[in-house]
């Protein structure tokens, strides 16, 4: 997906607007952004702060605060793996230790061919599932670390 | 409307979904439409029952039989059997300890009898897409009573009267809380309601939302009468997608039917409700912090005084409790404060939701009184330890809460017991561990997480669980010392005594208690290298039993270290420098031969 | 949709959904129909469509609805099972659609047991 600089402007315009004249816009906004982009991008977090007249570095202090937003590109698919308690004693690390060494990649790292970004998240509130994983908006409950292969699989 | 003379309801919770109830759900409306059946049967989809191990969950009432594990393909006989002919289909009945033959009745399951509900008397039983089911289950009568019978100050007082506490964790007092914010001169106030359930291993608070969000909203505009707000905001952790849209269609039929926004019921009352998504940080359930995230700032706690009832929200006075919290005060104004109180202990009233996770039979959520046993929770509705292992240890509050024994299981718990045995009752989440859990893991495990989620600012936090944590990971990697123990000690006490909120006040407290209890554990991985429950790989070990090995080179075979020798027919040996503790020759071993130790 | 300004407004909410959730919970009295192969065979399903339309007809409340299977009496059916309130469990037999509107009006309605159709008694 390649934008120009004005599709750019457009789009950033069009997801700050309501947001203009209002208190505590900033972290919507950053979400709606990361979410038509798929990651922030040094361009769209500039054309934010011009938009909306908040410095670069309080910008960059709150995506950097929060671990949702992301700096970098990410894969077409995010795997999340719960790293919560209830998943942690019922053998999720086994299940993380698996897919990077499948998938050749680190702790929120993210493939050489862009499919895949791996990030090992808290509890997702599936507990009773446990160890869970989601990849994308699906949720994969009592998972086994010889199930990854064909789940992994689902997604191309 | 016609009338229906079976309900069927699938549960549309995050759990069971995720194990396939959509589809359930559609092969059921299918099936029903096929047979001409879908104008006497109907099918509702409701939120969480809070056993999602066993999702789908499908409940056919009147009978109130309850079906668990449900596939798309156990549809047609579920529709021909029990829905035309009247026959349970038994294979998918629940089946706790009881037999087979007799079909207990929903609220006879030993899951269920124990239960008190009263914050999840709807879960499961409702619609929860549907206002109308709601106000069917009594809902909103409480603010009618309250905005057309009562003054403010009164119901401040039921609340007091009810001995309702903080279901976030501290547990203050939820009436003492209010009147502070009702007092406090401003004629802008703001109501929150705290969703960001940081701790992991906990699901209550996304369960309410998703099964019973009405609750949640009638709570807030009664406290929000009650302190005299206008305005309020649900922070709902990101991670919660399906409660953040249930959430919003509450909001949108509250609103059409006139509950929110101005002139609630034609009275002066007015209320306008927001929900904010939060960006995936433990430290914004912290309620400063959270407020900070609101305003679109870093979510970094500030010091108290002021506290949030004089200067909260954009500086004006705040109050913000708990999802369960605000769920239980429609029912303590509709039946009165004294009802509420008649549940619970002398200090903790009524009840308390408790995720019960882990090494158990059955997990779920469990609603209990204050003053119920664990031991009553864990072996009674919990059906004791799976696969029939040793309970070991119960892990109660999440991170910031403590590990308890088998000693502790006769404690009733409240949240005065809690904390004088070094647990605290925190959001509820109750993980049970059994004899293959490793206590010095869990505790470097749940270090892990508040040292990663640190949000910075004090010193103590942030450097001094650092310092903790390499010391755990040493120990756990067979290299502790033995002062390593002292000064894990000395440490933790000191973060405790020194960090600016609770995050850095509780971080501690699993690696404390774990020493209290289990300190042999510890002086087993640093005196003897060894792990008692076999589960620090490091320190781990693979030997092979001579007397029982048949030389059949399976394992040999399948190490991927080459770490095997050993001649045909002959008893195999592991060389432990190259092993590298992969397991895959225990697994192999047709005579059970590979120890792990 | 219209705004709710009182209780009233709110008991009418209240009531009519009561009508749709009614089914969630054992009514005071329960109807229930043998559904065996040999029950359907005879017309059980007309029994039960019968018991359904009288029901809305008459608007009644709080009874539910319920089926069975085989009960061993195959040459009885249709049966239909009557308990009313915590009394005992009555049994009628060989009922037919017609005899629905009666049975329901004297027994489930004014509680007296319709004695000519019924075969058996249990507690
Ligand atoms: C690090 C930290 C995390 C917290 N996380 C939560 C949370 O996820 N949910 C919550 O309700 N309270 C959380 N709290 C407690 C809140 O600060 C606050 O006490 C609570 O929301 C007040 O509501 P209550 O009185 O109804 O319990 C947290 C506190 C700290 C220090
Ligand atoms: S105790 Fe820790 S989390 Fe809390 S303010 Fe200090 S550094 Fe941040
Ligand atoms: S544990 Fe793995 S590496 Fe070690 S001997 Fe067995 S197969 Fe080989
Ligand atoms: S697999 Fe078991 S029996 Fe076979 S050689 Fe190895 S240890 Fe011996
Ligand atoms: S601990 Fe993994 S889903 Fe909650
Ligand atoms: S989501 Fe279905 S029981 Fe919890
Ligand atoms: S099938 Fe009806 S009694 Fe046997």
């Amino acid at each position: 997906m390649t934008t120009t600089q004005e599709e750019v402007l457009s789009k950033v315009r069009e997801i700050v607007s309501p947001w203009k004249d209002k208190k505590g816009g900033l972290i919507p906004i950053l979400q709606q952004a990361q979410h038509e982009f798929g990651y922030l991008p040094p361009e769209v977090v500039q054309a934010i702060s011009d938009e909306m007249l908040i410095p670069l570095a309080e910008i960059y202090g709150v995506a950097t605060f929060y671990a949702q937003f992301h700096l970098k590109p990410r894969g077409r698919h995010v795997v999340r793996v719960c790293r919560g308690t209830a998943c942690h004693v019922r053998g999720s690390l086994k299940i993380l230790e698996k897919l990077k060494e499948t998938l050749h990649v680190t702790d929120n790292g993210t493939t050489e061919d862009l499919r895949f970004t791996l990030e090992p998240v808290a509890c997702l509130g599936a507990c009773g599932l446990a160890p869970v994983m989601t990849i994308d908006e699906q949720t994969f409950g009592r998972v086994r670390p010889e199930m990854l292969g064909d789940i992994l699989g689902k997604f191309e | 409307m016609g009338l229906y003379r079976s309900h069927v309801l699938i549960c549309g919770g995050t759990g069971c979904v995720s194990s396939g109830s959509l589809e359930v759900l559609e092969a059921l409306k299918k099936g029903l439409a096929e047979k001409g059946m879908d104008k006497e049967i109907l099918v509702v989809s409701t939120g969480c029952h809070g056993m999602c191990e066993m999702g789908p969950i499908v409940v056919v009432y009147p009978e109130g039989t309850f079906y668990c594990r449900v596939t798309a393909a156990d549809v047609p006989e579920l529709i021909e059997e029990h829905l035309y002919k009247g026959r349970v289909v038994e294979r998918l009945i629940y089946k706790g300890e009881g037999k087979a033959s007799d079909v207990p009745h929903y609220t006879e399951i030993p899951f269920y009898k124990k239960q008190h509900r009263i914050a999840l008397r709807n879960c499961g039983y409702i619609n929860p897409d549907s206002i109308d089911e709601y106000i069917a289950r009594d809902g909103y009568a409480a603010l009618v009573k309250a905005l057309t019978e009562m003054t403010p100050e009164a119901v401040i007082e039921e609340v007091k009267t009810s001995g309702l506490r903080g279901r976030g964790g501290g547990g203050f007092p939820t009436g003492l809380k209010w009147s502070f914010c009702a007092r406090s001169a401003g004629d802008k106030k703001y109501v929150i309601c705290n969703a960001d359930e940081g701790d992991p291993g906990a699901f209550m608070d996304r369960s309410l939302l998703e099964g019973d969000p009405h609750a949640v909203v009638e709570g807030m505009l009664l406290g929000a009468y009650a302190m005299g707000a206008n305005e309020g905001y649900i922070y709902c952790r990101a991670e919660y997608p399906l409660a953040i849209k249930r959430l919003k269609r509450t909001i949108e039929q509250a609103t059409e039917y006139g509950l929110l926004g101005e002139h609630i019921l034609g009275t002066d009352f007015s209320f306008e409700l927001h929900i904010k998504e939060g960006a995936g940080a433990f430290v914004c359930g912290e309620e400063t912090a959270l407020m900070a995230s609101i305003e679109g700032r870093r979510g970094m706690p500030r010091p108290r005084p002021p506290f949030p009832a004089n200067k909260g929200l954009w500086g004006k006075p705040s109050n913000i409790n708990n999802v369960e919290t605000w769920a239980n005060v429609p029912s303590i104004i509709r039946n009165g404060g004294e009802w509420y109180a008649a549940m619970g202990t002398e200090k903790s009233k009524g009840t308390k939701v408790f995720a019960l996770t882990g090494k158990v039979n059955h997990t779920g959520l469990v609603e209990v009184p204050m003053g119920t046993t664990i031991r009553e929770i864990v072996f009674e509705i919990g059906g004791g330890i799976l696969n029939g292992k040793k309970f070991k240890a119960v892990q109660i509050g999440g991170p910031s809460g403590g590990c308890l024994t088998k000693d502790h299981l006769d404690i009733p718990i409240s949240y005065e017991s809690l904390s004088q045995v070094g647990a605290i009752m925190g959001s509820g989440g109750l993980v049970v561990m059994d004899e293959d859990n490793c206590m010095v893991d869990v505790a470097k495990f749940f270090l892990e997480f508040t040292q990663a989620e640190s949000c910075g600012k004090c010193p103590p936090c942030r450097e001094g669980t650092k310092k903790m944590l390499d010391i755990l990971t040493r120990i756990c990697a067979g290299k502790g010392k033995p002062e390593d123990l002292e000064a894990l000690e000395y440490l933790g006490t000191m973060i405790k005594e020194t960090s600016l909120c609770g995050l850095g006040q509780t971080a501690p407290n699993p690696v404390l208690t774990t020493l209290r209890y289990f300190r042999d554990e510890y002086e087993a991985h640093i005196n003897e290298k060894r792990c008692p429950a076999g589960a620090c790989t490091e320190l781990t070990r693979f030997i092979i039993d001579a007397d029982k090995c048949i030389g059949c080179t399976k394992c040999a075979r399948v190490c991927p270290a080459d770490a095997i020798t050993g001649a045909v027919k002959q008893p195999h040996v592991i060389d432990q420098d190259k092993c590298v503790k992969c397991g895959a020759c225990a697994e192999a071993c047709p005579v059970k031969a590979i120890d792990r130790r | 949709m219209p705004k709710i300004k009182t209780l009233d407004d709110l008991k009418k909410i209240k009531e009519s959904t009561m009508d749709l959730t009614g089914a969630r919970s054992q009514g005071k009295t329960r109807i229930i129909i043998g559904m065996g192969t040999c029950g359907i065979a005879a017309g059980a399903r007309a029994v039960m469509e019968a018991v359904m339309a009288e029901l809305s007809r008459r608007g009644l409340k709080d009874v539910s609805v319920e089926t069975t299977g085989c009960i061993g009496m195959c040459q009885d059916e249709p049966l239909l099972d009557v308990i009313h309130g915590g009394e005992s469990r009555i049994t009628y037999g060989k009922v037919g659609p017609d005899d629905v509107p009666r049975i329901i009006a004297e027994h489930v309605v004014n509680g007296r047991v319709v004695e000519d159709k019924v075969i058996g008694r249990t507690d």
